[in-house]
């Protein structure tokens, strides 16, 4: 068996797989959380517990109805969004008169509800989700052995991730958007009605972590704090990447997935902890992030 | 963060005969309380969680800086007092404080680090960072992992006080809490606490006229997060235990809560607030995870109608009465 630095090529190649998917929610996370910023100026502490609602709502879809994970990719996003509408237009808008971190106080309120609840009926342990039949099995590509799912998560949260900076940063709906995210008050009187794009927004935001919920069902069971642990690295992954750009969260969530699964290898006992490290060295050297600029 | 400080409307004199009446009133009411049927350890453990709330709501009520991680300190303070009390046999009060020079010390490092953002990404800041600090518990050794320090001798005070008697344990940690008040309203109400008032209403300006808003920043940092630790070390000293509870992030997220619920930017406030709290958790701990939601609940009440708290609510509707 062939070894790099010691170690065999084949537990580096699945770590570093380990290492992307990771990274793929990572990224999809943190994207949801600067499209979000970028024009309600809040923090969503209930990004996590959004995650996990999709995850669930995908296991309620095969349980009850007998819908499959293709349907849960589709339906689950919209009804965790939907949801998501409503917190914006009962609570979130009552807040952008008032200071940034009220916003902050009240989804972390909301996320300590939905993870209570959901602990309360399901308990803390994972409930199974079956894959889908025909992402099952996995491919020989020589040097690794690369299960069917693990490709298909990688390949479509590229695809969601780069789609979202295309529709943000090239087509007229998000020029819209950028617009919004630098001066509110002139786009309104340019006639364009910005509480609306303010709640669609909030709401894309959260369908893109429930999206991320459905995909990550198959992979880790599907538990009510699951989405808890993972917000906080989320949050490195923004202040390291700088909330500024779209493209710079997709590539510092990636590429910070590869780095937490190549300290997987070579380093075990820091693995939980490289992230952070990574944001310690980032705000000395660059305060702003590696793609934010100061505001 | 603009916070209603709402005791600024009243003269001076005022407010200042109102705190001492106040403060005597607390004391006389904490020193009878364990005569009076209630129980001396829940006493200690709000009592704790008063001094925590405190030193927390100096960096936020009047520093305006939400950390949301601050219960690093309240945990490695915890760790080090119980580490030096068990394993080094120090007595108390030396491992009280050895406690709180860790947390000091830590304070330093993150304040440093976190004072280099400001608003949300502060409050983003502080989290991860002591995220990092609880896996770093997780892992280290002499944490002893999910088992925690156990059996923490109390030992006796200064050589004399057998902190082993209840009683006696809980007036020594009423001394700490008054100690620790009263340092709280002297910060707040010194020069110092008015620069740093001024660079919470508008740090530019305050910059202007030549303050160095960063070090102001930093030095309301460590102290809140020096007070934070003898919050930490005296409760593991109380408890006879230091565990991964009080370093993970649902104990930041309490801390803000009880100085939400009491009333930031006030002094009394945080101590209503974790008196509150606790005796909510005493009360629900047969009820699983409904203290969570419970806790959630009351988060969102305070955000959207009750945000001036407890102790907020009062003065405004006591200076309107005037």
């Amino acid at each position: 068996m062939t070894e790099i630095f010691g170690v065999p090529t084949q537990a580096l190649f699945s770590q570093l797989l380990i290492g992307l998917i990771n990274g793929a929610f990572y990224a999809m996370l943190s994207l949801g959380l600067a499209v979000i910023f970028g024009l309600l100026n809040i923090i969503n502490f209930t990004h996590g517990a959004q995650y996990m609602m999709g995850a669930f709502c995908a296991w309620f879809l095969l349980q009850y109805l007998g819908l499959g994970y293709w349907w849960s990719l589709l339906i689950a996003p919209i009804a965790v969004g939907a949801f998501g509408v409503v917190i914006e237009r009962t609570m979130l808008a009552r807040l952008y008169k008032l200071d940034h971190l009220y916003g902050l106080l009240l989804t972390f309120g909301l996320a300590l509800i939905i993870q209570g609840l959901f602990r309360n009926q399901f308990g803390s342990s994972g409930l199974p989700y079956q894959m889908p039949e025909a992402l099952t099995g996995g491919f020989n590509l020589g040097f690794m052995f690369l299960p069917k799912y693990r490709g298909w998560v990688i390949v479509a949260s590229l695809a969601i991730c780069l789609t979202t900076w295309y529709v943000i940063e090239r087509t007229k709906l998000g020029s819209y958007l950028r617009a919004g995210t630098e001066n509110p008050a002139l786009v309104q009187a340019f006639g364009i009605n910005v509480p609306r794009m303010i709640t669609l927004t909030y709401g894309f935001g959260v369908a893109l972590a429930a999206f991320a919920g459905v995909m990550a069902a198959p992979i880790y069971q599907v538990n009510p704090l699951m989405g808890a642990d993972l917000i906080i690295v989320v949050f490195a992954v923004v202040v390291i990447g700088g909330m500024g750009s779209i493209l710079g969260s997709i590539i510092t969530g990636f590429g910070l997935g590869v780095i937490e699964g190549l300290t997987k290898v070579f380093y075990p006992e820091a693995s939980n902890t490289v992230i952070f490290v990574i944001m310690v060295i980032v705000l000395i050297i660059r305060p702003a992030g590696l793609f934010g600029r100061e505001r | 963060m603009a916070t209603p400080v709402s005791t600024a409307a009243l003269p001076s004199r005022l407010a200042t005969s109102g705190f001492a009446l106040g403060t005597i009133a607390m004391i006389v009411l904490l020193s009878v309380a364990p005569f009076v049927g209630i129980y001396p350890v829940f006493l200690m453990k709000a009592l704790c969680f008063g001094v925590f709330a405190c030193a927390f709501n100096l960096l936020l009520g009047f520093g305006g800086l939400l950390s949301f991680g601050h219960a690093m300190f309240l945990g490695t303070a915890g760790y080090l007092a119980a580490h030096a009390a068990k394993v080094w046999g120090f007595p108390p009060e030396l491992a009280i404080l050895t406690g709180t020079a860790a947390s000091a010390v830590l304070g330093v490092i993150v304040g440093v680090l976190a004072i280099r953002r400001q608003g949300i990404y502060f409050a983003m800041i502080t989290l991860a960072i002591a995220q990092m600090v609880y896996f770093f518990y997780l892992q280290a050794p002499f944490t002893h992992g999910e088992d925690g320090i156990q059996a923490v001798p109390r030992g006796k005070l200064f050589g004399v006080l057998d902190l082993a008697n209840t009683l006696t344990m809980y007036y020594v940690v009423l001394v700490i809490f008054v100690g620790a008040f009263l340092l709280i309203y002297r910060t707040v109400h010194s020069p110092f606490g008015q620069v740093l008032k001024a660079i919470r209403e508008n740090e530019p300006r305050a910059i202007s006229l030549g303050y160095n808003a960063d070090r102001y920043k930093l030095l309301a940092f460590v102290l809140s997060a020096t007070l934070s630790g003898l919050a930490g070390a005296t409760k593991a000293i109380v408890f006879q235990l230091a565990s991964l509870t009080d370093v993970y992030w649902t104990m930041s997220g309490e801390v803000v809560l009880m100085t939400l619920l009491g009333g930031m930017g006030t002094i009394f406030g945080p101590v209503v607030g974790a008196f509150v709290i606790i005796g909510l958790e005493n009360y629900l701990a047969g009820f699983g995870q409904w203290v969570t939601v419970i806790t959630g609940v009351i988060f969102v009440v305070c955000v959207l109608a009750f945000r001036r708290g407890i102790v907020g609510e009062l003065a405004a509707w006591w200076a309107k009465k005037k």
